[in-house]
């Protein structure tokens, strides 16, 4: 990639931003102006942003000059960002995609937004999403629905649609995005883009509004897996607001991508290349492990027989979390409150009837449920005994090899309305990303390919606190293939 | 029918940390602005997360230790689900099926007898924000002060072994004292850091089967659950007599009118769908953190008791009630111990400490219904005062003076002396003009004594004390009247 036209400075990675504001080629201000003409440009068409923060931007980017200038900048200075609507922006609406939250302004910032902007990162805005994260498609977003940039027709995938077809689109360089259940990794194939999540409790959770506590993480949504690996460096390490942030010292990512996979043993789990798989998917999955075999990784057939079960358990264990998390929302304290006749019980009735969305309704009526007296042992307890043997067996099979190469998801980007009238059609757009999350464990989602016309995901999963042994492992593959490089024509 | 009363009592005790139970925001709310000592954590706005005030599974290991419990290696938080606006995230964070401490009891004392009282579980949980009511006629808005949302509270249910309301107020006073003894909460029925939820019920005496109960609740004093108690013995007693069934609900005691009442609110039907606290890791409770806590117990109360009685020769009763409170024991043990005396010396002196605190100083701090730890006068003033009275500089009567003065304007005893000359005069030629006078200006009691009535004398003594303003040696001034009064009868004879 040579010229630095005013139009292709959108194109740039992060990375490759990051070198050129360092070698003060460009500044931060024409980088963010051509993102935020970009953002002009499409946004009408794929819908990726909430709210899109221009004024505050070009002041961060103004600033980021200033620093980059005086010889004080990180490698993510100046360079643009999104950040999902999940994540508490100090002063900026933060809505979740909800009716709930749709005034909502915090007065923090979550920490890990924090830290991007003590880096300098600059905001071009908050990104569209499915409601409160729950959801596969971003369809559920109160407001309106991200479209795929590959084709306008078609979802981008969810929770984190709006970030990561942002980064697909050129709307942004990267994205901060949130991962429950695979929100980061199936948008990030279903747009044809890199994106990580971390080891649970590897990125702090505060500041994250709470779906599932348990399961929750914040990751990056970028190019490639450099940017990741830049990303990730800023935004990871312990965290004293948050109990479950790791205490373990961070590596240097960036210093991990040597390009040198020889000798990895990489797992190939069969239950996920099970029967009803896109043959599209499959046959772009199939290849690019055999691309990395060609790299010099010794492939193994595994097997993990909890799998099947990773569905039931999550959409017991999530939704039993989030009702919990969600009952704060009642309009006594902020956000929106239900006005009118009758006493206070009705008042929050009404509140949560018309702040909430179908599938947030029907989550928490489920966690509810599964909480409640007599239900509790069969369905909250038994799920998360369940919970901790996938966890053994992704231990066990982690002694046999490095890593897993799989599928993110069986299917691609599917048309927007095809699976909103059947909840569990949807559900299983993740069946493949949810042991991820139940068993705490950092995956990647790597451009490999494409099933007509539309981008197919490889799964690199790793044991516990891997990120750096996933991104040389795509860095390594990405050296060797152009799929991250392609670009919808929007 | 004989019935037998069943008693347990929940006490629910807000922790003297500095901080909340799950942020940093101080934890001194009482004389606070409203909703000045928040936070996004305990406002329960979305994204904020908990921490665990090490400072507070501390105080409830202590307490813990000090009720005889045993303190299990695994211990976690839980959520407590249900809606109501003072608290903000919907649910509490508390302790479910593992709580800090199991298995405890405290020893108690009523007229008829000691005895032990269960208690079965100490446990660690957040406060919820206070909402203050405005009926309709003044708008009929409610509006809630979240200062109070996360304070550490520390929950202690004791076992169903009470069998009367004397034992149930005689639980509370020992469990109240042990606690500001522990020093882990300032353990006040009237600012709400000490709150008392009581469960009663009645069945045939002789049976092993528990009767229906219920919950009494809003009793804010010691005398107030001593009250609703017995009314609601009564209550039940008639119930049951007249052939009906106690209804298993909650009532709430009503001061003003001295009963109970109904109180059957929604709260009733809850399903608090427990589940362990998804942001906060479980507890492994180090046994050697344990020992060192229990190696740091302050001295309790009975105790102290034993020692002062050992230690410093004080009878059972002035024991006891040097040891009633810690504040008033660590005054005492401050005044006896500020001179390094011993044997004989130091009960002497602590029997001096006593006399003087127990009587003179308590009638002062009582009159203003004031706690020791509030006296003007401090232990080293007191034993100022008891040496100056000891050496003779000025007499008991003198004495009590100089403290009321002492009392009054926080000055040091010898000072006030000095300032208001009151040292006593013992020089006899300073005393006999006075002698003089007094027989002088009472010629009807000279003449009543050299009559024959012994009484006079003591009246002319009291006329010197008078025009010495009490500063004269009584023994003294008893001397030099008598030998007036002899060498009148001999001028007379």
């Amino acid at each position: 990639m040579a010229a630095h036209a005013a139009s292709e400075l959108w194109q740039l990675s992060a990375a490759e931003a990051s070198r050129l504001l360092a070698d003060r080629e460009i500044s931060s201000v024409e980088l963010t102006d051509a993102c935020l003409e970009r953002i002009a440009a499409v946004d009408d068409r794929i819908s990726a942003y909430i709210t899109v923060t221009a004024d505050l931007a070009r002041q961060q980017a103004t600033d980021a000059d200033r620093r980059i200038a005086a010889g004080d900048a990180s490698p993510l200075t100046g360079v643009p960002m999104q950040i999902k609507d999940l994540l508490c922006t100090n002063g900026i609406a933060t809505t979740c995609a909800s009716r709930m939250l749709a005034e909502y302004i915090p007065v923090y910032d979550a920490t890990a937004v924090a830290r991007l902007r003590e880096h300098g990162a600059v905001l071009l805005g908050k990104g569209n999403m499915d409601e409160f994260g729950m959801g596969s498609s971003t369809e559920n977003s109160a407001f309106f629905p991200t479209r795929n940039p590959w084709d306008t027709g078609r979802v981008p995938g969810g929770s984190s649609g709006g970030s990561a077809a942002a980064v697909s689109a050129g709307a942004a360089p990267f994205a901060l995005g949130t991962d429950t259940g695979g929100s980061i990794r199936q948008p990030a194939s279903f747009c044809g883009v890199t994106g990580l999540k971390p080891t649970y409790g590897r990125v702090s959770r505060y500041g994250l509004v709470a779906y599932a506590s348990s399961l929750d993480q914040v990751g990056p949504i970028a190019r490639d897996a450099a940017d990741c690996a830049l990303i990730l460096q800023s935004i990871a390490g312990h965290d004293s607001r948050d109990a479950t942030s790791l205490p373990d010292a961070v590596p240097d990512y960036s210093a991990a991508l040597t390009g040198d996979i020889s000798g990895l043993r990489l797992g190939v789990p069969s239950e996920y290349f099970a029967e009803g798989m896109d043959a599209g998917v499959r046959a772009a999955v199939t290849a690019a492990i055999d691309q990395l075999a060609a790299l010099g990784a010794e492939i193994r057939e595994v097997s993990l027989p909890t799998t099947q079960y990773a569905l039931a358990c999550y959409y017991i264990i999530a939704p039993s979390e989030c009702s919990a998390n969600l009952a704060r929302y009642d309009g006594v304290k902020y956000g929106y409150s239900h006005q009118g006749d009758g006493d206070m019980w009705e008042a929050m009735e009404r509140t949560r009837q018309h702040g909430f969305g179908p599938e947030v309704k029907r989550r928490i009526m489920l966690g509810a449920f599964a909480l409640s007296s007599g239900y509790y042992d069969a369905y909250y307890h038994k799920a998360q005994q369940v919970r901790t043997l996938i966890r053994q067996d992704f231990a066990h099979v982690f002694e046999e090899v490095d890593a897993l190469a799989a599928p993110v998801s069986p299917v691609v980007a599917f048309p927007i309305g095809e699976r909103t009238d059947d909840p569990v059609r949807m559900y299983l757009v993740d069946v493949y990303t949810l042991p991820v999350n139940m068993a705490g464990l950092p995956a990647m989602s790597v451009p490999c390919g494409f099933s007509n016309g539309l981008p197919v995901g490889l799964q690199l999963i790793g044991p516990h606190l891997s990120e750096d042994r996933l991104l040389n492992i795509a860095h390594t593959y990405q050296q060797a293939t152009e799929w991250h490089r392609e670009r919808p024509g929007i | 029918m004989e019935y037998e009363t069943v008693i347990g009592l929940e006490v629910h005790v807000q922790l003297r940390t500095q901080s909340k139970m799950f942020c940093s925001c101080r934890a001194d709310y009482q004389s606070a602005p409203v909703n000045s000592r928040v936070c996004p954590v305990c406002l329960g706005l979305p994204g904020a997360l908990p921490v665990i005030n090490r400072r507070a599974v501390e105080y409830t290991v202590m307490t813990g230790l000090a009720l005889n419990c045993d303190i299990p290696r695994l211990t976690k938080f839980d959520r407590k689900n249900y809606p109501y606006p003072d608290l903000m995230k919907g649910y509490q964070i508390s302790q479910y099926d593992l709580p800090l401490a199991i298995d405890g009891r405290l020893q108690i004392e009523t007229e008829a007898e000691t005895k032990a009282v269960g208690v079965t579980r100490v446990h660690l949980e957040e406060d919820v924000a206070k909402l203050q009511h405005f009926p309709a006629d003044s708008g009929g808005y409610s509006l809630v002060d979240v200062n109070r949302s996360g304070v550490p509270l520390m929950e202690i249910v004791s076992e169903p072994d009470m069998r009367s309301a004397e034992e149930a107020r005689a639980y509370l006073t020992t469990l109240h004292s042990l606690l500001q003894y522990l020093g882990v909460s300032t353990a006040n029925m009237q600012d709400g850091s000490f709150r008392c939820d009581a469960n009663i019920s009645l069945r045939p005496a002789g049976s092993e089967e528990f009767g229906n109960r219920t919950e009494i609740k809003n009793m804010n004093s010691f005398r107030s659950v001593f009250q609703a108690l017995n009314f609601e013995i009564e209550r039940q007693r008639r119930v049951l007599e007249g052939g009906g069934r106690v209804v298993q609900e909650t009532r709430g005691w009503i001061e003003g009118r001295a009963v109970t009442v109904s109180q059957r609110s929604k709260e009733d039907a809850h399903d608090y769908r427990y589940f362990p606290e998804p942001d906060l890791p479980p507890l492994d409770i180090d046994p050697v953190w344990v020992e060192e806590i229990r190696g740091r117990l302050p001295e309790l109360a009975t105790q102290r008791c034993a020692r002062f009685q050992q230690d410093y020769g004080l009878s059972e009763y002035d024991a006891r009630l040097l040891t009633d409170s810690k504040a008033m024991a660590d005054y005492f043990e401050t005044a006896v111990c500020l001179q390094a005396l011993s044997g004989d010396a130091l009960n002497s002196h602590a029997k001096q400490v006593s006399n003087w605190m127990l009587g003179d100083l308590s009638g002062l701090l009582n009159q203003d219904n004031r706690d020791i730890s509030e006296s003007p006068v401090s232990p080293e003033s007191l034993v100022e005062l008891i040496g100056l009275v000891g050496d003779g500089i000025i007499s008991v009567t003198m004495g009590k003076t100089v403290l009321e003065e002492a009392y009054n304007t926080g000055g040091k005893p010898r000072r006030i002396v000095e300032e208001r000359g009151y040292t006593q005069i013992s020089d006899t030629s300073a005393v006999e003009p006075a002698v003089f006078e007094a027989l002088e200006a009472n010629p009807r009691a000279v003449a009543d004594y050299l009559g024959g009535k012994e009484s006079a004398a003591k009246f002319l003594v009291g006329q010197v004390m008078k025009i010495t303003r009490g500063q004269a040696k009584p023994d003294l001034v008893n001397q030099l009247v008598t030998a007036a009064l002899d060498r009148a009868k001999a001028g007379v004879d």
